[in-house]
């Protein structure tokens, strides 16, 4: 009897605690997405950083739309403000005006300003398809995986260590010329691929496939894990007695109880392929100028460390912000959303 | 115990085995014929077929597959043609066992340019490991213990804004300004342990060591500190802070050894991986290791070699896995392996 009273009584201070831990007036129900979103938004630096990152996506979003409208001109060649030697802009800085904000690259005279804007739209665009790729070929194969068990769990968590054990770096380097004609020749044949002849589509669509490619074990880890438990639940046989197909326990019953691990591991991957995005144009396989990456304007700033650091330094600076930003929003989203963690 | 190694390391050289033929079937089932590129610009399809013969290419991928599997323990020539083997001996060019295949590009057996460049990427490797999980660990402990102070944010800041500079940029940085600008340490050149002692091959990789070092520190010390936090956070610990153990008894001993475990995974595989060569950090050196080589390899698609690299990193990361899982066992008594 005692045992039980003691028992009661710690649980009732555990929700105490925690209910004071999120928000004192109200005592209503809230479901989870609401506490996670009620918790985040309590953390004043994920907001700060979910605030710049909105502001970087809008700019992503604005950039073609201004270049079409004819106010940016990521192409625009400026010799006239190049100096004697034809390669560095004139005054130091980089050129920096009141035309210019971040000054003009040197060799063309391009506004930096311009082509970084641009570069975000596609760097962006990259690592969300890259993102939106991984987290689908991982969400199926957990789900798939974590339901079926047996052999079918077997097979998928072998090519988990198989796609684990090739070294990714060297397998895009490798595969880069192959690949990249593959998809500019046989690819584009096949009709409605068409758009693939030009190079810069098929080598943006070869750097999706490739993050994409080695990216998705760890969610369908993740997913895997979560699905073990929830498989087990009586709602799963309840639906599983109603008659419910495979298909609909996987994707109806399942995954909407998966999204929450799946969403923090979305946030995590868009900075992790802007960077490696960076990486590969530093090896020479990413889109080539005149369209700009954060990737590509980077691996062409390296050149001028000592000509011109400002031209060297804004591109790191920029892509560095933009990925902390998104690194801070996928950290203050997992402690929103795992309500184990106190801060 | 020893069941269980057996049963992993087949199980290893199984994955090994299903990988290379993975591997082949990528790089010879591609739409690009490797003849093309080992024979050069000008070359006439005449031309183009003997290479391919020489050098294997025309067989379909599986006999190649198994061509290089004998190699890899008998040893094979190029071209393997008794006839010309009579006739002109001094074409072929004999690859001995573990063969990896042969780099026409190179003129050289694919195993002796491995044998050439490995030691750089090995040596930047430990030095690098040594750095970042000396200064990953101890960071990521001290934040933990000294969690929400300025301290605290103060690393985990640095270590996010660290984190989110690509690796080249990191180097190129250290490289042209500490190295070239302002002097502080020579300009980075590879020396071996044989020609400037500990010293000096330490002090001839401090950069590129850092390099690496920065980016997987930064991983680590977010990584340590999480660990180190929740383990802190356990009720043993709790326990043994109550029983009246010393301060330092329970960081070190208690919670420490819980929160390692996990760490000494992530280590060991990363660690396995960088054997295998850095590529952006020794092309941005210069360095003559492992990544270099497949760099220059990629360029003139010189398929011998990558194929051979590949191969080779992916028997790093499957051993380092046997290894790690084994290791898990020492560190924690509660893993059981089975």
């Amino acid at each position: 009897m005692t045992l039980n009273v003691s028992e009661l009584e710690s649980h009732g201070t555990d929700d105490l605690v925690e209910v004071e831990g999120l928000e004192q007036s109200s005592v209503a129900g809230r479901s989870p997405m609401q506490l996670a979103v009620a918790r985040f938004r309590k953390d004043r630096l994920s907001m700060v950083s979910l605030f710049f990152s909105i502001i970087i996506v809008l700019c992503a979003i604005a950039a073609p739309i201004l270049v079409a409208a004819g106010v940016l001109h990521p192409n625009a060649v400026h010799q006239e403000l190049l100096g004697n030697d034809g390669v560095t802009p004139k005054g130091g800085w980089s050129g920096v005006s009141g035309s210019h904000w971040l000054g003009v690259e040197p060799g063309l005279g391009r506004d930096l300003g311009a082509r970084l804007m641009l570069a975000l739209t596609y760097s962006l665009a990259i690592a969300l398809t890259a993102t939106a790729l991984t987290v689908f070929i991982g969400t199926v194969l957990g789900i798939v995986a974590g339901f079926s068990r047996g052999i079918v769990d077997g097979v998928v968590g072998r090519f988990i260590d198989l796609t684990l054990s090739f070294p990714q770096t060297m397998m895009l380097l490798a595969l880069s010329s192959p690949a990249v004609l593959f998809l500019r020749t046989t690819m584009a044949d096949v009709p409605g691929f068409g758009v693939l002849e030009d190079r810069d589509r098929a080598t943006g669509l070869y750097v999706i496939i490739i993050l994409a490619a080695f990216g998705w074990p760890p969610v369908a880890r993740v997913v895997r894990g979560q699905v073990l438990s929830l498989r087990e639940r009586e709602y799963i046989d309840a639906a599983r007695l109603l008659g419910a197909s495979r298909f609909r326990l996987y994707f109806k019953e399942v995954l909407p109880n998966v999204w929450a691990p799946v969403l923090v591991y979305v946030t995590l991957l868009v900075p992790a392929y802007i960077s490696a995005e960076a990486a590969f144009a530093y090896l020479g396989v990413a889109i080539k100028p005149p369209t700009p990456t954060l990737g590509n304007i980077l691996a062409d700033s390296v050149n001028y460390t000592s000509a011109d650091p400002w031209f060297f330094f804004v591109p790191g600076i920029v892509l560095a912000l933009t990925v902390v930003v998104f690194n801070l929003v996928g950290d203050g989203a997992r402690d929103a959303l795992d309500p184990k963690t106190d801060r | 115990m020893f069941a269980y190694l057996v049963r992993r390391i087949i199980g290893g050289i199984v994955l090994l085995i299903v990988m290379s033929l993975v591997t082949f079937a990528l790089f010879f089932a591609s739409p690009v014929n490797p003849a093309d590129f080992s024979c050069g610009k000008n070359c006439s399809p005449a031309q183009k077929k003997q290479t391919a013969a020489a050098l294997g290419f025309d067989d379909n991928f599986f006999n190649q597959w198994a061509d290089f599997g004998k190699g890899v323990f008998v040893g094979r020539d190029f071209p393997d043609d008794p006839k010309l083997r009579e006739t002109a001996p001094e074409t072929i060019a004999h690859c001995p066992a573990p063969c990896l295949g042969y780099s026409r590009e190179r003129t050289a057996n694919v195993t002796s340019l491995i044998k050439e460049t490995l030691p750089v990427s090995v040596s930047l490797a430990i030095l690098a490991f040594i750095i970042w999980i000396v200064g990953g660990v101890l960071f990521g402990v001290i934040a933990a213990l000294r969690r929400g102070t300025i301290i605290d944010r103060g690393l985990v800041g640095i270590s996010l804004v660290l984190y989110a500079f690509p690796t080249f940029f990191v180097g190129l940085l250290l490289y042209k300004f500490v190295a070239i600008k302002w002097g502080w340490v020579d300009i980075p050149r590879y020396e071996t342990i044989a020609d400037g002692g500990i010293t000096g091959w330490a002090s001839s990789l401090i950069l590129p060591a850092i390099t690496l070092a920065v980016f997987f520190m930064a991983a680590y010390v977010r990584m340590t500190r999480a660990y180190v936090i929740e383990s802190l956070s356990e009720d043993y610990v709790r326990t043994a802070r109550a029983k009246g153990l010393p301060a330092r008894a329970v960081t070190f001993k208690h919670a420490l050894r819980a929160a390692l475990t996990p760490i000494v995974t992530m280590a060991g595989l990363d660690f396995a991986g960088l054997l295998g060569g850095a590529i952006i950090t020794e092309s941005v050196f210069n360095y003559p290791g492992l990544g270099k080589l497949a760099v220059q390899a990629n360029r003139d698609y010189d398929l011998p070699t990558l194929v051979g690299l590949v191969l080779l990193l992916a028997a790093f990361v499957i051993i380092a896995n046997i290894i790690v899982d084994v290791l898990y066992a020492v560190i924690d008594p509660r893993v059981r392996l089975s």
